[in-house]
C-alpha cells in the first residue's frame, strides 16, 4: 500500500489535537471553580477552602502541564505538516496564534507559577488575584484558538489574491459568523468538564470518608456550577450554534443531523445508522418537523439535505452523524445527572446517596468524551475542506515532507501519548486516593 | 523603519528573550545531569519551577509571531526541518512533564527516570537552537520558488553542529550563572566552576564558529563594517564575555548573569544584523532567499498583530518581572513541592 502523506498528516493531527484537548477543558473549568472556592476562603478565612484549593490546585498543575506539553505540538504542526495551508492562511490564521501567546498563554503560565508556588510568598489578595488570572488566561487562550478555527469554518474579512487569503478586515476575520457562538458553546463544555471533574473526585473522597468537609464543599460548588453549565449547553449555546451551522455550513448540518434529502418539515433523528454511497439512513427514530424548527424556528421550513451537494463536497456521513449524536446524548445525560444531584443536595440527602455518588465518580470522563465528539462533529463535518469552500484538506499538506517522515513522527506521538496518558491517569488516581492534605491545627 | 523591519526586530526580540530566559532553565537542565544528590536536584527544580513555563511561552509566541508576520518562513522552516522539530517536540514534551511528575512518587528509580527526562529534554533543545540557527546562517537549499530541496541529514552538517555546540555551551554557562544567584555554599562553588569552565569552551567555540562563518557565509559580513549596530553588538558581546569571568571571580553573581545575558544578546544581534533583510538565505543562490519582503504577510495583517503586540507585551513584561521579584533570592527547599 502506498503511504499517503495527507492521510498520515491527518491522522497525526487528529491524534495530537485529540490528546491535547483532554487537558485544556479540565484546566479552564477547574480554574473557574477554584476561583470561586479560593474567593470564599479569602472572604471567610476558613482553612478548609484552602485545603480544597491546594488539593485541586495540585491536580490542576498535573493537568496543565500535560496540556502545555501537548500544546506546543499544535503550535508547530501547522508549519511542519500543513505548510501549503500555512502559506495560504498565514495572513489571517497566524494572528490569533500570536495573540494567544501574547494575551493568554503568558498570563496563564506566569500566574500558574505564582498560584502553585506562591501561596505563602505573596499576600492572600495577590494569591487570589493569581487564581483569577490563571482562569482568565486559560479562557482567553480558548478564544483565540476558536477564532482561528472558526475562520476555517466560516471564513470572513479576506480576499483571495496572490494565491493566498489576504486580510481585508481584522475584526471581521476574528469575529467571523461562527466565532462567538462556537466560543460560548466550547467554553460551556469546559465548565461542564471542570464541574464533573471536581464532583467525581469529591464524590469518591466522600465515599471513602476522606476529608469529608473538603469533599462536601467541593461537591456543593461543582454541582451548582455543573447544573447551570449543563443547562446552558443545549440552550442557548448549543441551539444557537446549530442554527448558525444550518445557515453557514449546510452540508455539515445535513451530515450531523442525518438529513440526506432536502425536505420541508424536516425530522429530527434521535437515532439512526448512516450509510455512505449512496447516502442512506437506516433504523432511524424521528420526530417530524423538529429539525426545521431548530434550524429556522418554523416546523414547515425547508432544510437542505446532503443531496444538494456534489459528492466530492460531502463530509463523511457516519462519523459526523455518530459523533454529533454522541455529544447531544451526553449533553442530555449531564443535565439529568446534575439536576438529580442538585435536588438531593437541596434536600440534604446527597451525602447519604452512595449510588448517585458512585454515578458521579464514573461520570467523570464523560464530558471529555462529549468534548471529543463535539470537536469530531465540527472538524470532520467541515471536510473535505480545510478552509470551508476555499481550500481542500488534500491540497494543504507540506509537499517537502515525506510519508516516511510523517509515519515515524506519528508512531512517535502515538507512543509518547500512550505513555503520558497512562502516567496522567496513574498520577491522578494516586493523588485522589491519597486525598487532601489534612488541615493544620492552630494555624489561622 | 518600515513594517517588515519592525517585525524582523520584534521576532528578533522574542527569540532573544527566549534565549535569555529559557536559556538559563535549559542550562540548569543540562547541569542537572551532573548533579551529585537528590537535594541538589531538588534545588535545581525549585530554582526554576515557578518560571520555566512562562519562559517557554516566548518560543511559542515567537513561532506564532513568525506565522503571523512571515507565513512563508514559518511554513518553509517548520516543514524543511521536519524531523529536527519533531525531535525538539519530543524533548520539550518530556521536559515539561518531568517537573510535575518527578515529585509525585517517592521512589529513587522513578525520580532517576524523570531526572534523565529533564536533563536530556533540556540538552536537546539547547543543542538544536544552535543547529537551526547554524543552518539558517549557512543557508538552506531553496529553489527559485523558495521550496526546500534538501534533506534531513543535510541539516546535520558540521557547521550547524558546531553552532549547536556553541549554543549548548552558552546555555550551560548561562544556567550555571543563574544558579550562582540562587544557591549557597558548596553548590554555588561548583556552579562558579561550571561558569568558568564553560566560559573557556564557549570562547574557544566562538572563535572557531567565527572562522567557520567567515568561510561558510561571507555574505553575513558584507556591509558589517559600515553598520553601527553591528559594532554595537560586537562591543556588547566582547565586553560582556570578557567581564563575565571577572565578575564571577569577584563573586558579583548578578553581574555574571547580566554578562552572560549580554553575550547572548550580542551574539544573536550580530547574526541578525548580518542576515538582515533575509530571513532564510538560500544556499543554492542567495537571490532565492526568503526575505522580510517576499515572505511577509500583508501590511494590514502585520499592522493588526503589531498593535496587539505593542499593547500586550508591556503587560507581559510587567507581570513576568513581578513574578521573578516574588521568587527572588536563594532557593529554599520546601517541605512540599519538588
Amino acid at each position: 500500500m502506498e503511504l499517503d502523506v495527507v492521510l498520515l498528516s491527518r491522522l497525526q493531527f487528529a491524534l495530537t489535537i485529540g490528546f491535547h484537548y483532554i487537558f485544556p477543558p479540565i484546566s479552564i473549568g477547574l480554574a473557574w471553580l477554584l476561583v470561586l472556592i479560593e474567593a470564599k476562603g479569602y472572604r471567610t478565612g476558613e482553612q478548609v477552602y484552602e485545603q480544597v484549593g491546594v488539593f485541586f490546585g495540585k491536580l490542576l498543575g498535573i493537568t496543565f502541564v500535560v496540556g502545555v506539553a501537548s500544546g506546543i505540538v499544535m503550535e508547530f504542526q501547522f508549519g511542519t505538516n500543513w505548510a501549503t495551508y500555512s502559506e495560504f492562511v498565514g495572513d489571517i490564521f497566524g494572528g490569533p496564534l500570536a495573540a494567544e501567546g501574547i494575551f493568554a498563554f503568558f498570563l496563564e503560565s506566569t500566574f500558574l507559577g505564582l498560584y502553585l508556588f506562591g501561596r505563602h510568598k505573596v499576600s492572600r489578595k495577590v494569591h487570589l488575584f493569581s487564581t483569577v488570572m490563571v482562569a482568565l488566561g486559560a479562557t482567553l487562550s480558548a478564544f483565540w484558538i476558536i477564532a482561528a478555527n472558526s475562520w476555517q469554518q466560516t471564513p470572513a474579512g479576506f480576499v483571495v489574491q496572490h494565491g493566498r487569503a489576504e486580510l481585508t478586515n481584522f475584526w471581521e476575520a476574528i469575529f467571523n459568523p461562527s466565532t462567538l457562538l462556537r466560543y460560548f458553546h466550547t467554553v460551556n463544555g469546559t465548565l461542564i468538564t471542570g464541574a464533573f471533574f471536581m464532583a467525581g473526585i469529591a464524590a469518591y473522597l466522600l465515599l471513602k470518608n476522606k476529608a469529608s468537609d473538603a469533599a462536601k464543599i467541593s461537591l456543593r460548588y461543582s454541582i451548582v456550577f455543573g447544573l447551570v453549565a449543563s443547562i446552558l449547553a443545549p440552550f442557548p449555546t448549543g441551539h444557537e450554534h446549530a442554527r448558525q451551522v444550518a445557515r453557514t455550513q449546510p452540508a455539515k448540518f445535513a451530515a450531523q443531523e442525518g438529513l440526506y434529502t432536502t425536505q420541508e418539515r424536516a425530522p429530527m433523528l434521535l437515532f439512526g445508522l448512516p450509510k455512505d454511497h449512496p447516502p442512506e439512513m437506516r433504523f432511524s427514530i424521528k420526530i417530524p418537523g423538529l429539525l426545521s424548527w431548530i434550524a429556522y424556528g418554523n416546523m414547515d421550513a425547508t432544510v437542505q439535505g446532503i443531496d444538494e451537494f456534489p459528492e466530492d463536497e460531502r463530509p463523511p456521513l457516519l462519523l459526523t452523524f455518530a459523533s454529533f449524536h454522541t455529544m447531544v446524548g451526553l449533553g442530555v445525560y449531564f443535565v439529568f445527572i446534575m439536576l438529580l444531584a442538585a435536588v438531593k443536595l437541596y434536600r440534604k440527602t446527597l451525602w447519604n446517596s452512595p449510588k448517585l455518588l458512585r454515578i458521579l465518580v464514573w461520570s467523570l470522563p464523560l464530558p471529555w468524551l462529549a468534548n471529543q465528539a463535539g470537536w469530531i462533529a465540527a472538524e470532520v463535518g467541515r471536510q473535505p475542506w480545510i478552509v470551508y469552500g476555499l481550500l481542500k484538506t488534500r491540497d494543504a499538506y507540506s509537499i517537502t515532507v515525506s510519508a516516511g517522515e510523517v509515519l515515524s513522527s506519528l508512531i512517535m506521538f502515538g507512543l509518547i501519548y500512550l505513555l503520558l496518558g497512562t502516567l496522567y491517569i496513574y498520577l491522578l488516581v494516586r493523588n485522589v486516593k491519597r486525598g487532601p492534605e489534612p488541615l493544620q491545627a492552630g494555624v489561622a | 523603519m518600515d513594517l517588515n523591519t519592525a517585525w524582523f526586530l520584534l521576532i528578533g526580540v522574542l527569540l532573544t528573550v527566549y534565549a535569555i530566559l529559557d536559556g538559563f532553565d535549559l542550562g540548569v537542565g543540562v547541569l542537572h545531569l551532573f548533579s551529585r544528590d537528590d537535594r541538589e536536584r531538588r534545588l535545581n527544580l525549585t530554582a526554576i519551577g515557578p518560571v520555566w513555563d512562562g519562559n517557554e511561552v516566548w518560543l511559542i509566541t515567537g513561532a506564532g509571531a513568525l506565522f503571523a508576520a512571515f507565513p512563508r518562513v514559518y511554513a518553509t522552516v517548520f516543514s524543511s526541518f521536519y524531523l529536527a522539530f519533531m525531535l525538539l517536540l519530543l524533548a520539550l514534551i518530556f521536559r515539561a512533564v518531568s517537573f510535575e511528575f518527578r515529585s509525585q512518587v517517592d521512589s529513587p528509580s522513578w525520580r532517576r527516570l524523570w531526572d534523565w527526562a529533564f536533563g536530556l529534554g533540556s540538552l536537546v533543545p539547547a543543542l538544536l537552537y544552535g543547529v537551526v540557527v547554524g543552518n539558517i546562517l549557512r543557508g538552506i537549499p531553496l529553489n527559485e520558488e523558495g521550496v526546500f530541496t534538501g534533506s534531513f541529514p543535510g541539516l546535520l552538517n558540521p557547521y550547524a553542529l558546531l553552532l549547536g555546540l556553541l549554543s549548548l555551551t552558552m546555555f550551560t554557562m548561562h544556567g550555571a550563572a543563574y544558579m550562582t544567584l540562587k544557591t549557597n555554599g558548596e553548590l554555588r562553588e561548583r556552579m562558579k566552576q561550571w561558569v568558568s569552565r564553560a566560559w573557556v569552551v564557549f570562547a574557544a567555540l566562538f572563535i572557531l564558529s567565527t572562522i567557520a562563518t567567515f568561510s561558510m557565509s561571507p555574505y553575513l559580513f558584507e556591509g558589517a563594517p559600515g553598520n553601527s549596530l553591528w559594532w554595537f553588538f560586537l562591543l556588547l558581546f566582547l565586553a560582556s564575555t570578557v567581564y563575565l569571568p571577572l565578575a564571577t571571580r569577584r563573586e558579583k553573581y548578578f553581574h555574571t548573569f547580566l554578562a552572560s545575558s549580554g553575550s547572548i544578546i550580542g551574539l544573536i544581534g550580530l547574526a541578525a544584523v548580518g542576515i538582515f533583510p533575509r530571513l532564510v538565505p538560500s544556499i543554492t543562490d542567495l537571490a532565492f532567499s526568503l526575505t522580510i519582503y517576499n515572505a511577509a504577510s500583508t501590511p494590514r495583517a502585520q499592522t493588526a498583530i503589531l498593535i496587539i503586540a505593542l499593547i500586550g507585551m508591556p503587560l507581559v513584561i510587567a507581570y513576568t518581572a513581578y513574578v521573578y521579584w516574588v521568587f527572588k533570592g536563594k532557593v529554599e527547599l520546601p517541605e512540599k513541592g519538588y
